[in-house]
This record gives structure tokens, C-alpha cells and sequence, in this order.
């Protein structure tokens, strides 16, 4: 009674585990397995796609364009893709990301502080809204949709009343505020440090998902927060350091936006919220939480762009541009049911 | 349903605590039979368990868990009326118990999930009291939950290291925090060989890609790997087949021969009767007697469970 399962021999059981597979079934697994895969194969193919369409869509100048006009999407994306890793979602984080500029801007032209002490404290703004999204959802439990639904209208009227509704432009800011904007070459592209600012943020973030043990807590949060919590993780923590470091993160976005666009206005990328949003599901993070990553989210970010882009040099009516996007992103979660499905 | 195992000391006295007369009785005489313990008179069980517990009559050394008198009330539903616990070094305790006995209210309040109203625990003989699961994991006891505590998206080396992962050395661990991946994979690697479990090669294959017995398979090597002095498995084949459950039995049944002591709580008797020592029988928040599955049969320890059979006179 002892050897109940030596009747078969380890790799007999090996066998029996195995499934047979279809060659969906494995391109399901790898999907399955990196997250990452079908959106960098979707980028390739509509960018080969559009430059058939368009030989200028290849172009070194028009990349140089696309990277500079997905850079504030993508910054926000960092943070938005950390959030839904935990199974939640950020509503406010463009609302605060405007609002977090205009207290750089503010702090600067209006009352005159140093330009470093006026973007730290932006960033601080940034952290603080994150920190309060984080305590509404771990102390009080408000859900994450309904948390920042809430602080989306708080930090929108805030930054206006803050601001009295005016456009700071960047001539009367120090130049440290827009050194995001400044020009940099690099080989053939012509590119803002902006860029490789968020190219920076990208790198950091994707070491701490997937070399640091705050990482593995942050997938294990957002799998299954329960069994995580069962494993000696506390769960609340590192789900409030989640979306305190998101609100950094917007904070940077934000230096970005006022470098992109030469200016703070409460009225600056207010669809960057929902885009962001885009980003990382076209990027293959999963809304459910626990599964997907930041490079996914680079990719989806550039879909969108090369999409709009792509369009338009293809002459198609920009109205079409809107559609384009809602398909994608429906794809791209529908795709997402599938692959969760995935057989064992 | 006869115990099979030549790893377990033969010395071993059965039914220490709550029978612990007749149990010196009955417990060595061949397996033959079956019948006498249930017959068992009157005992002084029941009303008062704090007295009753008093580790009279061991030869043995200290047991390695203990609980005494553990009451545990929620409004006025009782949990727990005065629950006595032993387990002894290495060997397999089964707790049964019908939905509401008090199983998952007594292991709560052992883990430190829930803290009992009244009583006490010993670990190896020093009171202790906790007051959360890290807690008493800190002290060496491990516990694999019903809801399998296992994250499906990381891999099984993640898993089994989840919170507490090692670094790697020097600054690359230290500055900036890198995870020694490749080391966690190899000491995974060793503690499933160690467990003998052959299903699981790959230590970076995703948790969810893998069938219910080799989850918990991971569960328990995770449990195995760090509980130092009790693992408590609570419902492990609960929702597995026929097969993954053998294996998992066999994983209870390599544990014990590495002498480490399990607790095992669970519907299913054919895999408590297989697998344990001794078998706590929980009834209405209290022991209704521990039995040893070579003298009692699986009927009779359901009919003591039930409450048709009385071991002892008062037992409600």
C-alpha cells in the first residue's frame, strides 16, 4: 500500500501529464508564456505594413517623430502597467500627471523657487497623489476603479483651481523644467532627452518586475493576493508601494510633458489617461493582474502610435484613427481570454 | 487498512492522550484486533480537558506540539470547547472530523490564524502563543492550506522561495537588489529530489501549467523546505484524482521517513487511514478520541465521528 503509484514509473508519468498539442495549442502556450510576444509581432508586422503603404513611414525622420509623440503616453504607461500587474486599474494617474506639471511650473514662474526645488516638488505632488490612490485602496478598501474614478475629479479640479486655469509656457520656466524637451541626435534619429528618459524608466521598472524580490511580490499580489498572503508576503504593503511609486512615476511623466509639449496647461494630454490605459492592455498585461509586463506596454504604446501615424500617411480619414484603436484594443483583450485559458 | 509502514518506532504507544488507559492495553496486541478500543469505558474525557491532558503516562519525550483546553468562541457559537491536541516527534497525526467539528477552527487557532480564548500550546514543551501565520512559521511550523497557497503565474522556484527569496551576493544582491535566480532554481531542484518528487524537472516552469497533484506537490516541498518542526497539511488531496492523491500520500509518507512530523487533516478516510499514525477524531468542538488505524477500522472512527459510536462516556 505503500507504493500505490510505483506502478508506473516516472516517465511513464511524465507521458501521461504531457497533453498532446495542436499547433494553436502552442502558439497559445507561447503567448501564454511571454506576454511580450504578440504585441512585438503585431509592431512589426502594421509597421512593415504601413511603410508598403507609405516608404516614408520607415523613414528615420518619421520614427524620430512617432518616439517623441508616444513618449508622454509611454511614461504614464509604466506606472499604469505596475497598477494593473496588481489586478487593479488608475483612473486619475493623467489627471494627476497634469497636475503634478502645473505645480512644477507653478512653483517656478509664479513663485520663483529654484528649478530643481520646483521639480522635486512636482514629483513629490506625484508621489502624493499615488500615495493617497494607495491608501484609499488598501486602508479603506475602495476599490481601484472606483478609488481614482473619485481622485480623477479631486486632482482635475485641484490642478485648475490650483492654476486658475492658465497655460504656464515654457519660456517663463527654468530650464531644467524643459530639459526634457531639449533636442539629442542619435544616429539617424532626431530625438528629445525625453525620450530616453522614459526608455530609462522602462529599463528600471522591467529590472525590478523581473529581478527583484519586490517584483515577484508585485505578480504574486496581482495572481492571487490571498495565496500570497498565505506565503508570509504582506499583501497590503507592497500594494501600497505599487501605487505610491506609479504616482513617482507620473511625476516624471510629467517633467516629460511639460519637455514635449513647451508648456504646462491643465488642459495638456487629457486623453493620455485612457491611452495609457490602451497601452498595456494592446500590450499583452493582463487586466486581471499578475501576468504581462512594462515592455509589453512599449510595444503597445508604439502600436497606437504607429497606427495613427501610419494612417496618416496613408491618407485615410483621420475619424478612422479612433476605430483603428478601439479594435485594437478589444483584440487585444479578447486575446487576452483566450490565452488565460491556456490548457494545463 | 492496515499500517504498513516499518519506518514508525514500534514502540510507539498509540491514543496516548485522551485513551491513554486503554490505549496501553490495546495498542501493542496484534492488529487482529480491531474491535476493543471502541468499548472502552467511561474515562474522565469531556468535562474537564484541561486535567486530562497532563502528559501522564509518556514514555516518550516531549511531544512536539501540544495543545490543552483550547476554547474558541465567536458570539455565541463555540468553535472549540476545550480541545486537547498532541503530536508526537515523527509521526503522522490525522485529524477527521464531520463540517463543524472544529477541524479548521483548531488548526486556525494552532497556526495563530485565530487565538484561542482559552488553553494553551506548547511547542517542543514551551508555551507559545501566535498571533499571526508568519508568526508561527517563524517558529518552524509550516502549514499547506486548502485554497492552494500557490501563485500559478511564477514559476515553481519562485514559488517555493515566495517571500523568502535570497539575493544574489556581493553588490549585484545588496546595491541593487538582484534575486540569485539561478540558486533558487538549483536548491529547488535539490529539495525536490530530497522529496522525491520526479513529476517536476523544469524549476522555472509556471505553476499553472502544472496538474493539481504536482501544485500541491509544490506546496508541500515549499512547506517541506522550510517548516523545521511541524507541517501541517490541511485538505492536501481535497480536490485531486486518484493518482495525484497517491502521490501526495506518498509525499506525507517521505516525510515521515525523513522524521519530520506532519499533521494531516482531511475528509477523505481512506487517505488518513492510510497514511497516519494516529488519528484525532474532532466531534462538536471537542476530541471524541484518538484511534490508531491498526486497531480501528475506517467505519469505526466515522461512527465515533459521527456520534455513533462513543469512545468515551460524556462526549458531548
Amino acid at each position: 500500500m505503500t507504493n500505490t503509484s510505483a506502478v508506473l514509473s516516472p516517465e511513464d508519468e511524465l507521458e501521461l501529464l504531457t497533453p498532446r498539442l495542436t499547433p494553436l495549442d502552442r502558439v497559445q502556450r507561447q503567448l501564454h508564456a511571454h506576454p511580450a510576444l504578440g504585441p512585438f509581432f503585431v509592431l512589426v508586422v502594421s509597421a512593415i505594413v504601413f511603410n508598403f503603404l507609405n516608404s516614408r513611414f520607415l523613414a528615420s525622420q518619421n520614427i524620430s517623430l512617432m518616439l517623441q509623440q508616444v513618449a508622454v503616453v509611454a511614461a504614464l504607461g509604466v506606472a499604469q502597467t505596475l497598477i494593473i500587474l496588481t489586478a487593479g486599474i488608475d483612473l486619475s494617474i493623467g489627471a494627476a500627471m497634469i497636475l503634478a506639471q502645473l505645480v512644477m511650473a507653478h512653483t517656478a514662474a509664479t513663485n520663483h523657487v529654484a528649478g530643481l526645488v520646483a521639480l522635486g516638488l512636482g514629483l513629490l505632488v506625484g508621489l502624493a497623489t499615488g500615495a493617497l490612490n494607495g491608501t484609499l485602496v488598501t486602508r479603506f478598501r475602495v476599490p481601484p476603479f472606483i478609488a481614482t474614478l473619485g481622485t480623477l475629479s479631486i486632482f482635475t479640479s485641484v490642478g485648475l483651481l490650483y492654476s486658475n486655469g492658465q497655460t504656464t509656457q515654457a519660456s517663463q520656466m527654468p530650464h531644467i523644467l524643459n530639459w526634457t524637451g531639449d533636442p539629442v541626435k542619435i544616429g539617424p534619429f532626431n530625438l528629445i532627452n525625453g525620450v530616453l528618459l522614459v526608455l530609462g524608466m522602462y529599463l528600471v521598472v522591467n529590472y525590478i518586475l523581473a529581478q527583484t524580490k519586490w517584483g515577484r511580490h508585485i505578480y504574486a499580489v496581482g495572481d492571487d493576493s490571498e495565496a500570497a498572503r498565505l506565503a508570509g508576503i504582506r499583501t497590503k504593503l507592497v500594494l501600497f508601494g505599487v501605487y505610491a511609486f506609479a504616482g513617482l512615476l507620473v511625476g516624471i511623466a510629467a517633467w516629460v510633458s511639460i519637455g514635449y509639449t513647451g508648456a504646462a496647461s491643465p488642459n495638456n494630454a487629457v486623453d493620455a489617461n485612457l491611452q495609457s490605459i490602451t497601452a498595456v492592455v494592446i500590450g499583452g498585461t493582463s487586466l486581471f493582474g499578475g501576468r504581462g509586463g512594462v515592455i509589453g506596454t512599449l510595444w503597445g504604446a508604439l502600436i497606437v502610435v504607429v497606427f495613427t501615424s501610419g494612417l496618416t500617411l496613408a491618407s485615410v480619414n483621420d475619424l478612422y484613427q479612433p476605430i483603428a484603436e478601439g479594435v485594437l484594443v478589444i483584440l487585444a483583450v479578447g486575446l487576452d481570454q483566450w490565452i488565460r485559458r491556456v490548457k494545463a | 487498512m492496515k499500517q504498513t509502514t516499518d519506518t514508525v518506532p514500534v514502540g510507539k504507544p498509540t491514543g496516548l492522550d485522551a485513551t491513554a488507559g486503554d490505549a496501553g492495553q490495546h495498542a501493542k496486541p496484534d492488529p487482529t484486533t480491531a474491535e476493543p478500543r471502541t468499548q472502552a469505558g467511561p474515562t474522565t474525557t469531556g468535562s474537564e480537558p484541561t486535567q486530562r491532558s497532563v502528559p501522564g503516562p509518556s514514555p516518550n519525550s516531549v511531544p512536539v506540539l501540544e495543545a490543552r483546553g483550547l476554547v474558541k468562541t465567536f458570539g455565541h457559537v463555540v468553535g472549540l470547547a476545550g480541545v486537547d491536541l498532541r503530536l508526537d516527534a515523527g509521526e503522522v497525526l490525522g485529524i477527521i472530523g464531520d463540517n463543524g467539528a472544529g477541524k479548521s477552527t483548531l488548526i486556525k487557532c494552532i497556526t495563530g490564524a485565530l487565538q484561542p480564548d482559552r488553553g494553551e500550546l506548547l511547542l517542543e514543551g514551551k508555551p507559545v502563543s501566535f498571533k499571526s501565520p508568519l508568526d508561527s512559521r517563524l517558529h518552524g511550523i509550516e502549514t499547506v492550506y486548502q485554497t492552494l497557497a500557490v501563485s500559478p503565474a511564477l514559476d515553481i522556484a519562485s514559488n517555493l522561495f515566495l517571500g523568502r527569496e535570497i539575493r544574489a551576493r556581493g553588490p549585484l544582491g545588496s546595491v541593487f537588489r538582484r534575486l540569485d535566480k539561478r540558486g533558487m532554481r538549483s536548491r529547488a531542484k535539490e529539495q525536490m529530489t530530497k522529496l522525491g518528487i520526479t513529476t517536476l524537472q523544469d524549476m522555472g516552469q509556471r505553476v499553472e501549467t502544472l496538474s493539481g497533484g504536482q501544485r500541491q506537490a509544490v506546496a508541500v516541498a515549499r512547506a517541506a523546505a522550510f517548516g523545521s518542526k511541524v507541517i501541517i497539511l490541511d485538505e492536501p488531496t481535497a480536490a485531486l484524482g486518484v493518482r495525484e492523491s497517491n502521490q501526495v500520500l506518498d509525499l506525507i509518507r517521505e516525510l515521515r521517513r525523513q522524521g519530520m512530523p506532519v499533521i494531516l487533516i482531511s475528509h477523505n478516510m481512506p487517505h488518513v487511514f492510510a497514511v497516519a499514525d494516529r488519528v484525532h477524531i474532532q466531534r462538536l468542538g471537542r476530541r471524541a478520541g484518538v484511534v490508531s488505524p491498526a486497531t480501528t477500522t475506517a467505519e469505526e472512527a466515522v461512527a465515533i465521528m459521527t456520534g455513533a459510536k462513543q469512545l468515551e462516556a460524556t462526549p458531548a
